[in-house]
């Protein structure tokens, strides 16, 4: 399975890109929103997407919208991966489409759980 | 040897603990496992200004404070936990146990649910939200739901309801986060409705228990694990006796019945096995 990171920490692309290529993820990396949306023409180019919310060019929230706004995309997860913690901020990403959402900092585990309740790894 | 203290843990010291954790918990703690013991103890030698682990092993001798002892006790237990942890029982629960459940007990409209080892209440809040998301029937029933645990820290925990931002990180979907918990500061609170339909309880599983109803449902994970095979014995027993002949027993994904109490038969559901009490 290819999971894309669409992040512009490369820190953070390579601890996120570490725990999913130990579970067997294929691994593509984005800096922004609009370098990701390439990957999103309903080609089934990835399985899992992680999308920061702070993203120069476009970020997270409108990349999501836009994952969504394509119904070949509907199987695609895409877990939003952020340091916002308001409750708001996560309404909003479950109401643009995300499937789950992971408020940094976070552990291998909780991303574990996370994909595990999406049903992409066993326990 | 720790940071702070001036002496390693002697094996007299580490031998009085081990009695003292199996004496009051049933937790067995296996030779080897000083370090433990030095780095769970290490805060409480610190709190109180003591100069080694030796010298609180020394108070806990005198038995001049029954809160130390409580404190070390319940220093010494593995709380882990997390919101739907291991998620395969909690599918089982939904698709197959409380369905069943609910078919038998349409009559009566009563359940009664022991979660045993509650730990900080992740395990029996992920419980009532699947109620509350899946099992809207259940409203009209009288649900009977007890949580348990030997840690009273822990148990306080579990009544406030209120956990770090990396505990709701950890299994909970976020949909259940913002339709069930309000950010307070920091830290998110479980709704009043959630904590209020709960019985919290002090049980020492190892030990004799208090009067409980005859349970429909009993979630005992991830704790047998710490007890001898007597003890083992003991509890499962007891909670055969303690349970309807159609209930269900969930225990952790390590643990089973087999060669510890016959009465039990193992159920299994997809990649999920509970067991329950075989009596005619």
């Amino acid at each position: 399975m290819k999971a894309l990171i669409v992040d512009d920490s490369r820190a953070m692309r390579l601890i996120i890109g570490k725990i999913l290529t130990e579970i067997g993820f294929e691994i593509i990396e984005a800096k922004d929103g609009a370098e990701a949306m390439k990957y999103f023409d309903g080609t089934g180019q990835v399985d899992l997407a992680l999308v920061d919310w702070n993203l120069p060019n476009m970020n997270g929230l409108e990349l999501i919208t836009y994952i969504r706004s394509n119904p070949l995309n509907n199987d695609i997860c895409v877990i939003m991966c952020t340091s916002e913690t308001e409750k708001s901020r996560v309404t909003d990403a479950l109401s643009a489409g995300a499937n789950e959402y992971v408020m940094k900092p976070f552990t291998r585990d909780v991303m574990l759980a996370k994909l595990e309740l999406l049903g992409m790894v066993r326990s | 040897m720790i940071n702070g203290t001036s002496s390693p843990l002697l094996s007299v010291d580490f031998d009085y603990v081990r009695q003292m954790m199996f004496d009051y918990s049933s937790v067995v703690l296996e030779a080897g496992k000083e370090y433990l013991v030095e780095a769970r103890l290490l805060s409480i030698v610190q709190e109180r200004e003591m100069n080694s682990l030796g010298e609180l092993v020394e108070a806990l001798r005198k038995k001049s404070s029954n809160k130390l002892r409580q404190e070390v006790v319940e220093a010494m237990l593995t709380n882990e936990t997390s919101f739907f942890r291991d998620v395969k029982p909690f599918e089982s629960i939904r698709e197959f146990v409380l369905p069943d459940l609910i078919s038998k007990r349409s009559a009566e409209r009563t359940l009664n649910i022991w979660c045993a080892a509650c730990s900080g209440g992740q395990e029996i809040y992920s419980f009532l939200m699947l109620i509350k998301e899946y099992f809207p029937i259940l409203e009209g029933w009288k649900l009977k739901v007890i949580a348990s645990d030997l840690s009273l820290r822990m148990l306080e925990k579990a009544k406030r309801g209120i956990y770090s931002q990396l505990e709701v990180n950890r299994g909970l979907p976020a949909a259940y986060l913002v339709k069930y918990f309000e950010k307070v500061g920091l830290e998110w609170e479980i709704h009043e409705n959630f904590r209020k339909s709960i019985e919290f309880l002090s049980v020492n599983l190892g030990s004799s228990w208090p009067a409980l109803p005859v349970m429909d449902l009993i979630l005992m994970r991830n704790v047998m694990i710490y007890f001898d095979v007597k003890t083992k014995k003991r509890v499962l027993n007891q909670a055969a006796e303690l349970m309807n002949s159609d209930g269900y027993l969930f225990l952790g994904g390590v643990e089973s019945t087999i060669n510890l109490a016959d009465q039990f038969e193992i159920v299994s559901w997809k990649q999920s096995s509970c067991y329950r009490p075989n009596r005619v």
